[in-house]
C-alpha cells in the first residue's frame, strides 16, 4: 500500500518535472514531430477503421430500437451524440493507450534496460528534456486530433448504415443532427475530455516506461501495467469529466 | 526514416485531425446556423412560461428568426419577463401576438409569434403587449373535468 502511495508520488513528481523540461520539447519541435508520426500518425489506421465501423454499428443498433417507437429519423441524434460526447474520445483514448502508449512505454523501458538513459546523463543530456517530454506532447498533440478523426469517421459510418443501406430520409438525418447537437456544449466538451484522455494516458505511458525494471521481464510488466492503468483511468476520468460537463441543465 | 517525409506526413495528420473537427462543428453540430448575426431586443410578460428555457428559439410561420435571451421573474407584476433577440433582417408589427406553444406532443417549447396589422413596427427594447401562456397540461384537463362535472350537474 505505501509502495503504491510512494509510486504515485514519484509518478506525480515525475510530471511535473516533464512538464519543466518541457522546453526543449517546444524549441526543437522537431523532436515531438518524429514522435507525432510514430504515436499519431502509425495509428491512424486503426483510429479510422474502428471508428467507422463503431458509427456502422450504431446505425444499425439505433435504428433497431428507434423505429419501435417511429422515430427512425432520430438516427442522426443517436449516431452523432453518441460518438461526440461520449464513444470518440473514450474508445479512441482506449485504441491509443494500447496502440500508442504501449509503445513508447516498451521504448523508454527498454532504452532504460539498455543504459541508454544513463549514458544520456554521462553525456550531460537530460534524458526526462530529450526522450520524456517529446513523447508526452506528441501523445498530448496527437489524443484530440484522433478523437475528433474518429467521430467524424463514425458519423459517416452511421450515415452510410443508416441512410445508405437502411433508408432512413438523407434530409432528417443530417438537419435532425444538426438542430441536436452543439458546438460548445458537445464538441468542445468532447475536445476536451480527448485532451485530458490525452494528458493521462501519456502521462502513464512515459512513466511506467522511466520506471520499469531494467530487465527483459520488467519491461514486459510495465508495458502491460501501462495499457492497464491507463484504460482504467480513462474510464474513471470519463465519469468524472461526464459528471462535470452535461448535468442536463 | 527522412526528416521530410516525416513532416510531411505529420502535416497530413495534423490537417486531417482539424479537418475532422470542422466537419464536426459545421456539419454534425450547429456552429453554422446558431448565431443569428445582428440582433435586437424585444420583451414580452407572460404570466406562466411552462418549460421555456434560455436560447429556445423564437418562430414565427415556423421559421427561426431569434433566440431567447433572458428569463426572469418580475417582481411587480408577478409575471415572468422574457428578453428575446431577434435578427435584424426581420420586423414585426405593434400588435404581434406572442404565444409559446410546443413543437410535438413531447418536443421543446418555443415563442412564437403572430403577426398582426399595425402599420408601425416594433423597436429595439419595446415590450409586446398581447401574449399567451404555455399551456399547462394538467390545469388544462383539470378544466375539461370541471366543465364536464357541471355538464352533468346541469342534465340532473
Amino acid at each position: 500500500m505505501t509502495d503504491r502511495i510512494w509510486r504515485l508520488g514519484f509518478a506525480s513528481r515525475f510530471m511535473l518535472m516533464t512538464l519543466l523540461y518541457s522546453g526543449t520539447a517546444l524549441k526543437r519541435f522537431q523532436l515531438t514531430m518524429r514522435e507525432i508520426y510514430f504515436t499519431g500518425v502509425l495509428s491512424l489506421i486503426i483510429i479510422l477503421v474502428s471508428g467507422l465501423f463503431v458509427g456502422m454499428v450504431l446505425g444499425l443498433q439505433g435504428y433497431d430500437t428507434l423505429q419501435r417507437y417511429g422515430s427512425s429519423e432520430a438516427l442522426g441524434i443517436l449516431v452523432a451524440l453518441s460518438l461526440v460526447r461520449e464513444l470518440g474520445p473514450v474508445v479512441a483514448a482506449l485504441l491509443f493507450a494500447s496502440r500508442a502508449g504501449s509503445a513508447i512505454t516498451a521504448e523508454i523501458g527498454l532504452m532504460k534496460a539498455t543504459e541508454q538513459l544513463s549514458a544520456m546523463e554521462m553525456m550531460a543530456v537530460n534524458p526526462i528534456a530529450r526522450v520524456v517530454a517529446p513523447r508526452f506532447w506528441a501523445g498530448v498533440i496527437s489524443m484530440p486530433l484522433l478523437a475528433a478523426l474518429f467521430s467524424a469517421m463514425g458519423v459517416l459510418g452511421g450515415y452510410v448504415v443508416g441512410v445508405q443501406l437502411i433508408g432512413v430520409d438523407e434530409g432528417s438525418f443530417w438537419s435532425q443532427m444538426q438542430a441536436a447537437v452543439d458546438f460548445r456544449q458537445d464538441i468542445l466538451n468532447g475536445v476536451i475530455k480527448s485532451f485530458v484522455f490525452g494528458v493521462i494516458v501519456s502521462w502513464i505511458a512515459v512513466f511506467e516506461g522511466y520506471d520499469a525494471d531494467p530487465t527483459a521481464e520488467g519491461v514486459s510488466r510495465a508495458t502491460t501495467r501501462t495499457v492497464v492503468t491507463s484504460s482504467l483511468a480513462i474510464l474513471a476520468a470519463d465519469f468524472v469529466l461526464t459528471a462535470f460537463m452535461f448535468r442536463g441543465i | 526514416m527522412n526528416r521530410a517525409v516525416i513532416d510531411l506526413w505529420v502535416g497530413f495528420f495534423v490537417a486531417l485531425g482539424l479537418a475532422a473537427l470542422l466537419f464536426l462543428a459545421l456539419k454534425v453540430g450547429n456552429l453554422s446556423s446558431t448565431d443569428v448575426g445582428q440582433t435586437y431586443n424585444l420583451q414580452a410578460h407572460f404570466d406562466n412560461i411552462g418549460g421555456l428555457k434560455v436560447r429556445a428559439p423564437v418562430k414565427s410561420a415556423g421559421v427561426v428568426v431569434g433566440r431567447v435571451g433572458e428569463i426572469r421573474f418580475d417582481p411587480e407584476t408577478y409575471t415572468a419577463k422574457v428578453a428575446m433577440q431577434i435578427d435584424t433582417r426581420y420586423q414585426f408589427p405593434r400588435d404581434t401576438f406572442a404565444t409559446i406553444n410546443t413543437s410535438g406532443l413531447l418536443g421543446e417549447q418555443y415563442v412564437g409569434f403572430e403577426v398582426g396589422g399595425d402599420p408601425d413596427m416594433l423597436k429595439s427594447g419595446e415590450v409586446i403587449k398581447k401574449t399567451q401562456s404555455a399551456m399547462v397540461l394538467e390545469k388544462l384537463i383539470s378544466q375539461f373535468m370541471f366543465s364536464k362535472a357541471a355538464e352533468d350537474e346541469v342534465k340532473k
